[in-house]
């Protein structure tokens, strides 16, 4: 990563002499790395990224009729010797991370609606498809490769699946209420079967619930008719930076045409595990409606909303227990929410067929 | 018996012949293995015995519904939930900003 953060801050520097020393790593995963250097940013994009996808995504976010929506990437890009593509951009201010309940939420809606009314033919094309449902599976797919890697890792594999049947695995009761038991689980350590076998419970749930959706939601094939509208295809609120006082979205690397249905989905989707504050995700959703978003109805906003929403709390829910497994830890609050909403939704979609 | 959130003594309920521990200074409720189930079940029973009511107009001063929900979504507030007050989850600072 070391090398990724030199290799940015050389490319900053060569391209912009004196936009600032010191690099600071914003973001490191495995889907891109993004440096700061003063008022520039450098992001170096996945080694697998799609190039000709890429490019015409970043002719989107340049696009005036994007301005004040999107950021615009400046001019200038390069590629890493290893061949990953590099992009530049201005700086700006991104949410407060420890001050969650400051966050621009009729902001954040007002942004979604103006994208998504950004009439596709307006933009320079092919425009690719966004990405959302593409990443919900990657996740799923994750979490399958952590649960076999989990069962391959330990002497005590045929266990695992033994003692998580007739309700006798302490993982989740499908309801926040504790009913006795639950309380006492301990944070687990994958070195134990007892922990190998609530991870392969929880990921039985999470693929319950995936099982369910249908075959678009699930990344195999588009949905509906008719092309679908701009979306950003991975919006959260790491999504919106600050820029002379205004806020605009960031990342297009997922963006593309689609049911703008999925960016309201992952809110909506922490709204009904009962995180969001019911007053925050109001805020949200009356802005986006204010400024004629397509996507939320005019009323009740869930036959819209809802396997978007179910898509989004999977994939969340699938990547908080990868992520909790690799690094030996138990699920956080949230995180636990996630699952039982993931619970919830399997019951649900098994009920009515 | 104590409140597992802020320790203050629990109080036994009676709710339709279900027992229920309620915390004298959280207002939070445990509930026994089976329980929620008993609960569940009783509500349904009511819900077929009565034609569902019209939505009352909320009293003045009284908290504001909560927006539409899926069929699947969790209880608002949890179950130790005070209405007009939204439970702060740990973790979910982190993933607000996390795709």
């Amino acid at each position: 990563m070391s090398t990724t953060r030199a290799q940015l801050a050389d490319a900053v520097s060569r391209i912009r002499p004196g936009a600032g020393d010191e690099a600071a790593v914003l973001a490191d995963r495995a889907d891109g790395t993004v440096v700061r250097c003063g008022a520039v940013v450098a992001k170096a994009h996945a080694p697998d990224a799609d190039q000709v996808a890429l490019a015409a995504r970043l002719r989107v976010a340049a696009h005036p009729r994007c301005a004040g929506i999107l950021l615009a990437p400046l001019a200038e890009a390069d590629t890493l010797a290893d061949g990953r593509q590099i992009t530049l951009w201005t700086y700006g201010e991104p949410v407060a991370p420890d001050e969650p309940e400051a966050a621009p939420w009729a902001e954040a809606g007002a942004l979604l609606a103006r994208l998504h009314t950004v009439p596709p033919t307006a933009l320079p094309g092919p425009l690719p498809s966004m990405r959302g449902p593409a990443k919900a599976a990657r996740a799923v797919a994750r979490l399958r490769a952590t649960v076999t890697a989990a069962a391959d890792a330990g002497p005590a594999a045929a266990e695992a699946g033994a003692g998580t049947e007739a309700g006798a695995t302490p993982v989740r009761t499908g309801t926040p209420v504790r009913t006795g038991i639950a309380a006492t689980t301990g944070p687990p350590a994958l070195t134990t079967s007892a922990a190998r076998s609530q991870l392969a419970a929880a990921a039985r749930e999470v693929g319950r619930a995936w099982a369910g959706l249908p075959g678009w939601a699930r990344g195999e094939g588009r949905a509906g008719a008719g092309p679908g509208a701009l979306c950003h295809g991975d919006f959260h609120l790491g999504q919106l930076v600050r820029h002379h006082g205004r806020w605009l979205l960031i990342d297009v690397d997922d963006l593309g045409l689609g049911d703008p249905a999925w960016d309201l989905a992952r809110p909506a989707a922490w709204y009904a595990a009962g995180l969001l504050a019911p007053e925050d995700w109001a805020r949200f959703l009356g802005a986006y409606r204010a400024e004629g978003g397509p996507a939320a109805g005019s009323d009740d906003p869930w036959p819209r909303l809802d396997v978007p929403a179910r898509a989004l709390t999977v994939q969340t829910a699938a990547l908080a227990l990868a992520k909790a497994a690799a690094a030996r830890r138990a699920l956080d609050e949230a995180e636990e929410a996630m699952v039982d909403a993931c619970v919830r939704i399997a019951r649900l979609s098994e009920a009515v067929g | 018996m104590q409140c597992p959130k802020c320790h203050a003594p629990m109080h036994t309920y009676n709710r339709n012949g279900v027992q229920i521990e309620q915390c004298s200074g959280c207002r939070g409720i445990f509930l026994d293995y089976g329980e929620l189930e008993s609960l569940t079940r009783l509500e349904s029973q009511w819900n077929q015995q009565v034609p569902p009511a019209p939505p009352a107009p909320p009293a003045p001063g009284a908290p504001q519904a909560y927006p539409a929900a899926p069929a699947w979504g969790a209880q608002h507030g949890g179950h130790h939930g005070h209405h007009g007050h939204h439970k702060h989850h740990r973790g979910f600072g982190h993933m607000l900003f996390s795709s």
